[in-house]
């Protein structure tokens, strides 16, 4: 909402490729010419596109436009064919994910895939990256053990703190399995939070949460840009969020980048409207 | 409910216990498995010293079996490692031990270093065969590593088997060898013999100190008793503390952020590796170490326990027979674990191999007939003593494999969980519950009505 950064130049030469990525030119993310393949089917056919800076970018498009495997490709779930994805100045196409989650882009899922059979707090306490204890030796041998309980015990109150935030504390205990689609989404949401990321994929966030909890959900998205910086790339089906919250928005169609642009631009683009509704005229 | 309370105070009680304590809920089961035993014995007439030799037994097959059921939970419980290759990675434990401390002018010579050398090189093998075995298998779709497993638990069995290993000649001329299918006669003496005798090796050197004064007083106690049943009871006690040393070191691995993670991959790598982790690393640590303990337990099972080395103690129905166990006690549970190879040991490895005489003992059934035709014919006559006759001429341990089916049958219908399977142990080095006294405290009591029922 408070960042006006239009992003122009879809399919142009983009001759700064600044490796060190540099405040103001290098975007956070940028996707180049990104395919991927399955067989015979061409999912994602040389989409570019790019992320500025703490913005809340909206990818929209049609079922089968390739959002999610867009997504796949960008977080490493499945190796792109070709292109190249551009996180901070270096190229993470094919990486493995926990690599790219590593250097500090994480995603939620589309479908909520908790860890059924673990706790609320097991799942968030999964999350924190570079986890002195998830050293074998760490967590076995005495000396260093002391340093693991300490650092569990700051965990779990950042783990409390990000329940209370997302009104699932009264679930704290419960297995993840047994939560409700709606609470399943802010549970991986805060999951993936925890991972203290620059940057977020949140893939369709908003399916099954209530009213009153998405504007608190939107506020806090925005609270984290304002405050951290952070930026968001955002699948979402429901147009009101997109054209109300998303700027800007990335229109894709059967595989590649059809439009971008401002929403109100967007809502009056003839192609994206008969890519939604097929031509009429 | 409150009128039931009062009638079975006592029993609830107890219950309550059980469930709270661990340790209590072990102690039990294995004193009733010692009574249970006891009795056996009794109705065997076995004297003071058959006495203490089954509940010598009874302590080295339960302990051996929570060796290996905990090192299996580590695995198939904890990070979602299908391994069935369990009695090849026993078998490199004990072989490399063998081998290692064997005498040099044996047949087949070994190198005749320390045993504890042997002990530690033995889990240090398992551990690489396991890490050789695991490289190319956990980049695979995890039913490979099943495949995997398998395959070369046979391939070491076979390799030991084979007489071209027999004996060999190392490149620095050091002779070196397996056996073949006889094996390693010369495996050291069981080291707990060195409490009881001065010389290790052998009974007749005459008691040390501590071996005279504990063989006084159970001759003072009992009359005479035969030192070895005190040598084997004393080793299963001593692998008791084995057990519990290897329990305490697992709780640590899964009450931790490493445990954490593999609980985070046996429920869905993707979403593991969706936060950052590094799942092969964790993967093939666990398996290594997994194997590792086999390796360990291969080397206190048949290396001291029953002093011979050959491979046909490795056959693929020693690695059923402990994933049964697992199942039994329930998987992901480290007591489950414990509880579980007490219960296979006892009940369907032990147990069938005393029922017979026990059954002739009490029915005067003639243990007779030799073929199944002249067992079942006389059935058509109604007597149905020729079969059971039979069944007992061919001996139970033959039908433990018919017990263990009907076994698994119920537990699959009835408790797929197995014994503590239910429970869920929380993975982290903390009480997570604790953290949220900070905050406002109102939220937790909406827990109660259905975090309550099960209590982890």
């Amino acid at each position: 909402m408070s960042s006006e950064s239009a992003v122009d130049g879809v399919g142009e030469d983009s001759a700064a490729i600044n490796a060190a990525g540099d405040s103001g030119e290098e975007p956070p993310l940028r996707v180049e010419n990104l395919r991927k393949e399955f067989g015979g089917i061409t999912a994602v056919d040389g989409a570019s596109f790019e992320v500025a800076d703490g913005s809340l970018t909206g990818l929209i498009g049609p079922n089968g436009a390739g959002k999610s495997t867009t997504f796949n490709c960008i977080t490493g779930v499945q190796e792109p064919t070709g292109g190249a994805v551009y996180f901070n100045g270096s190229d993470i196409a094919g990486r493995a994910p926990n690599a790219i989650v590593n250097r500090g882009l994480v995603r939620t899922f589309q479908i909520a895939r908790e860890l059924a059979e673990m706790t609320v707090l097991e799942n968030l306490m999964l999350a924190p990256q570079r986890q002195q204890g998830e050293a074998l030796y760490r967590s076995v041998l005495p000396p260093f053990r002391d340093g693991v309980i300490e650092e569990e015990t700051e965990l779990r109150e950042a783990v409390w703190e990000s329940l209370e935030f997302f009104e699932i504390d009264h679930l704290a205990e419960e297995q993840a399995g047994n939560l409700s689609g709606g609470q399943r989404k802010l549970l991986e949401l805060a999951r993936a939070l925890m991972t203290d990321p620059d940057m977020l994929l949140l893939d369709e966030p908003f399916a099954g949460v209530n009213p009153t909890l998405e504007a608190k959900l939107l506020d806090r998205i925005n609270q984290l840009r304002a405050e951290e910086g952070l930026t968001f790339l955002l699948v979402e089906h429901d147009m009101d969020i997109i054209m109300e919250h998303c700027d800007p928005v990335i229109v894709m169609h059967q595989g590649h980048v059809l439009a971008e642009g401002r929403p109100g631009e967007i809502r009056n683009n003839e192609r994206v409207v008969d890519a939604y509704f097929g031509e009429q005229r | 409910m409150s009128s039931d309370q009062f009638q079975t105070g006592r029993l609830t009680q107890f219950r309550e216990l059980l469930e709270r304590s661990d340790a209590a809920l072990v102690l039990t089961a294995m004193a009733a498995f010692y009574l249970l035993f006891l009795g056996i014995g009794a109705i065997l007439n076995y004297d003071v010293a058959g006495l203490i030799s089954i509940l010598g037994q009874v302590t080295f097959f339960t302990a051996v079996y929570a060796l290996i059921v905990l090192a299996l939970n580590l695995h198939w419980g904890y990070a979602g490692l299908f391994n069935i290759g369990i009695a090849g990675f026993m078998a490199v434990g004990v072989y490399t031990m063998a081998m290692l401390t064997a005498p040099p002018t044996g047949s087949p010579p070994g190198l005749g270093l320390p045993v504890a050398v042997g002990i530690v090189g033995g889990m240090l093998a398992a551990a690489l065969v396991g890490l050789v075995t695991a490289l190319p298998a956990l980049r695979l779709r995890a039913d490979y590593l099943a495949i995997v497993t398998v395959a070369i638990s046979e391939i070491i069995r076979l390799t030991y088997n084979s007489p071209a290993f027999s004996t060999f000649t190392l490149p620095g001329g050091i002779a070196l060898g397996t056996g073949g299918a006889s094996g390693i006669g010369t495996v050291p003496s069981n080291p707990v013999q060195a409490i009881y005798y001065v010389d290790p090796s052998s009974a007749a050197s005459g008691t040390t100190p501590i071996g005279a004064a504990i063989f006084g007083f159970f001759e003072a106690v009992f009359g005479v008793v035969r030192s070895a049943v005190i040598v084997d009871l004393t080793y299963g006690l001593v692998l008791a503390v084995v057990v519990f040393l290897v329990y305490t070191l697992l709780a640590r691995v899964g009450n931790s952020p490493f445990g954490r993670v593999l609980k985070a991959i046996r429920e869905d790598e993707v979403v593991a590796k969706s936060l950052g982790k590094d799942t092969n690393r964790f993967k093939i640590k666990t398996f290594m170490l997994g194997c590792a303990l086999m390796g360990l337990a291969g080397v206190l099972w048949q290396g001291f326990g029953t002093g011979a080395v050959y491979p046909q103690a490795f056959r693929p129905e020693l690695t059923f027979y402990i994933f049964i166990a697992v199942i039994i006690g329930g998987a992901g549970s480290n007591t489950g674990s414990v509880l579980g190879g007490a219960v296979f040991a006892n009940l369907l490895f032990l147990l069938p191999q005393y029922l017979p005489n026990i059954i002739e003992q009490t029915f005067s059934i003639q243990a007779d007939p030799n073929n199944f035709i002249a067992a079942v014919g006389p059935i058509a006559a109604g007597e149905i003593a020729p079969l059971l006759g039979y069944i007992l001429n061919q001996r139970l341990p033959a039908l433990r494999f018919v017990f263990v089916g009907v076994l698994l049958v119920y537990l699959m219908q009835n408790r797929p969980e197995g014994l503590l399977g239910h429970r869920t142990e929380t993975a982290a080095a903390v009480n997570l519950s604790e953290g949220h006294t900070a905050a406002e405290q109102t939220g937790s009591d909406l827990t109660a009505p259905e975090g309550g029922v099960d209590d982890e």
